[in-house]
């Protein structure tokens, strides 16, 4: 059996990891499909309605109206949408700067890596929410930067992918520095292979697994610092909906419509906890070992 | 010993350094200024005040001369005054910190108190079903969106109940202690349980990796009993290492209280950096997140110095 036949059997053996990845799929495919779906049901998603203010579920909505009377489920759509988008977005973007950076200091090694390994050990002991908090207060206006509609879905990917990089360089610096004593690297550079060469074809897909497992990990963990800070009213800004910003006035609507509160975070939950399970089984899949 | 203490406080004092300059300038970059409120306050204003008043505040001066003078007074023991409290910025801080310390140390004594035998349990029973439970509850611990938590519990035991109060903080002087307690249940229960799950996944993969190793074989067959070696070789191995996962946790624990403060208007030390940044206080919003910094680099230091404590195998290595 090819390796890859062998992976599929331990990760199927998984079968929370699996439950987890259907889950996020049909998850995705509804989120996407979500102007499809508010055609067929007669539903928008910021259409705002005062007469059903908090209407309880019916035909008209399915899961009931938010406090502006938008539909509810329309809204979990489009939040879901926007939440997904963040959470791979910034897990591959923090992925892609880990995996250059770690590559560097461990093929290179000297100064850098040590700047580096000073560096990441600073970021990793910070408190990240406080943090995270000032980077998503800071006025774009002032870097001079536009103000567009998508701007704090810009900016949510950018600040979490900032801070996030740290333990994908530190997983591929370790395998890179391994990696650099052995015998098959040793033979490509005897071969004449350049440095670039040899970081990118050999030691590279050495340590796609473990990337690909701490990257499938860090998204449950953006979707809930996005999910924090749009709460806060500092992520994605409204009349755009995403699960943490629906949260936001749940305090205050929790005496008339609990549901209003119940539903987003569910969804956050169970996003989270799927891709955390999804990581879960590719570690059993891709590492035998462990 | 001695000398690696003092290569990790030359290091911590380097990143707190950075980060002091970092904050000072990210800061800065908020929308609105000092000035920009004082206007909003006072429309009686000319243009002349306000340039006078940046020049008094030294705005009007680049960033990194303004951070110098800054850093030069904060190295003075003068942290500057906050702007919405009219107070020296460090006198509010440490009028927080015991209610931060408070919840944080009761939430940490909670999920080590939850995390240690369940951890352990798990481990003993691998691969069976109550290690798959335990699992499942973990995963479900670090995936609940913390401040989603606080509202289920409040709208279970405050709203639907009303066992609890929802949020708020008793007013000095005319409440009890068991009135303090009663404030005190939710966001300790709310920051506890979340944590917990971490902590139990760290306790049960310490623990199984001890279990492998050869001296359990070894023991065993010395004829010692599966309980004695679990308690005399296999704990003690297991628990080095979760010592230093709890002290490095310490930061994501103030972030949890951070957001734990705000939920139930708790009046800590989070809740006062959080309102500093939302209103434009910078030398509050700033010495809160030094401050911040500042312990968790202290409970890495801890963590390191405990670890070489614990395993004299490292402080061989060391040569310290």
């Amino acid at each position: 059996m090819s390796p890859a036949a062998l992976a599929w059997l331990r990760f199927r053996r998984h079968r929370a990891g699996l439950a987890g990845a259907v889950f996020l799929l049909l998850l995705a495919a509804a989120a996407w499909s979500a102007p499809l779906i508010e055609a067929a049901l007669g539903i928008d998603a910021e259409s705002v309605d005062l007469f059903s203010r908090y209407a309880p579920p019916s035909a008209a909505h399915p899961l009931g109206a938010d406090d502006l009377g938008r539909d509810l489920l329309a809204r979990l759509l489009r939040g879901g949408q926007v939440s997904l988008s963040v959470g791979l977005a910034a897990a591959f973007i923090a992925a892609l700067i880990g995996t250059g950076l770690g590559l560097l200091a461990g093929y290179r090694g000297g100064a850098f890596d040590t700047a580096l390994m000073r560096l990441t050990d600073g970021v990793i002991a910070l408190p990240l929410l406080p943090l995270l908090i000032v980077l998503a207060a800071v006025d774009p206006a002032k870097l001079g930067l536009d103000d567009g509609t998508d701007a704090s879905l810009f900016r949510v990917i950018a600040i979490v992918a900032l801070v996030g990089w740290t333990t994908v360089a530190r997983l591929v610096r370790a395998a890179a520095l391994a990696a650099r004593a052995q015998d098959y690297v040793r033979a490509a550079r005897a071969l004449g292979a350049g440095s670039g060469r040899i970081a990118l074809r050999h030691i590279l897909p050495n340590v796609a697994s473990p990337i690909l497992v701490a990257t499938t990990l860090s998204v449950g963990n953006i979707i809930l610092f996005e999910s924090v800070l749009s709460f806060l009213g500092l992520g994605i800004q409204p009349p755009a909906a995403s699960w943490g910003n629906m949260l936001a006035h749940a305090q205050e609507t929790i005496w008339q419509a609990p549901r209003l509160a119940v539903w987003p975070g569910l969804l956050i939950f169970a996003t989270v906890i799927a891709f955390n399970f999804l990581g879960d089984a590719l570690q059993d899949a891709l590492d035998p070992r462990s | 010993m001695s000398r690696f203490l003092a290569g990790r406080l030359l290091q911590a004092a380097i990143v707190l350094a950075v980060m002091s300059f970092v904050v000072y300038g990210l800061i800065g970059l908020m929308p609105g200024d000092p000035i920009d409120a004082m206007i909003a306050a006072d429309p009686e204003l000319t243009s002349e005040d306000t340039e006078r008043l940046k020049a008094l505040y030294g705005l009007d001066r680049p960033v990194w001369e303004r951070y110098l003078a800054w850093a030069g007074q904060a190295l003075g023991g003068d942290f500057g005054h906050s702007r919405i409290y009219h107070r020296p910025a460090l006198d509010l801080l440490a009028e927080r910190l015991p209610h931060t310390a408070l919840l944080m140390g009761l939430a940490f004594a909670l999920s080590v108190a939850i995390a240690l035998p369940t951890g352990i349990f798990a481990a003993l029973k691998a691969n069976r079903f109550a290690d798959y439970a335990v699992n499942f509850l973990c995963f479900a611990g670090i995936s609940t969106p913390p401040f989603w938590l606080a509202i289920m519990a409040m709208l279970l035991f405050s709203v639907t109940l009303g066992w609890l109060p929802a949020t708020g903080w008793p007013a000095a002087g005319d409440a009890g202690w068991l009135e303090r307690l009663r404030h005190l249940v939710l966001p300790v229960a709310v920051l506890g349980l979340l944590s917990a799950g971490g902590i139990t996944r760290y306790v049960r993969a310490s623990m199984r990796e001890a279990l492998r190793q050869d001296y359990v074989r070894t023991a065993r067959a010395k004829g010692l009993s599966r309980a004695a070696v679990v308690r005399r070789h296999v704990l003690r191995n297991a628990m080095i290492p979760v010592v230093t996962i709890l002290a490095l946790d310490m930061g994501a624990l103030f972030s949890g209280a951070l957001i734990t403060e705000i939920m139930f208007g708790y009046p800590g030390m989070g809740a006062l950096i959080y309102n500093a940044v939302m209103a434009n206080d910078y030398n509050l919003a700033l010495v809160g997140l030094l401050f911040a910094t500042f312990t968790t680099l202290a409970a890495n230091i801890a963590a390191d110095g405990a670890y070489v404590a614990l395993d004299p195998r490292i402080a061989f290595r060391a040569g310290a």
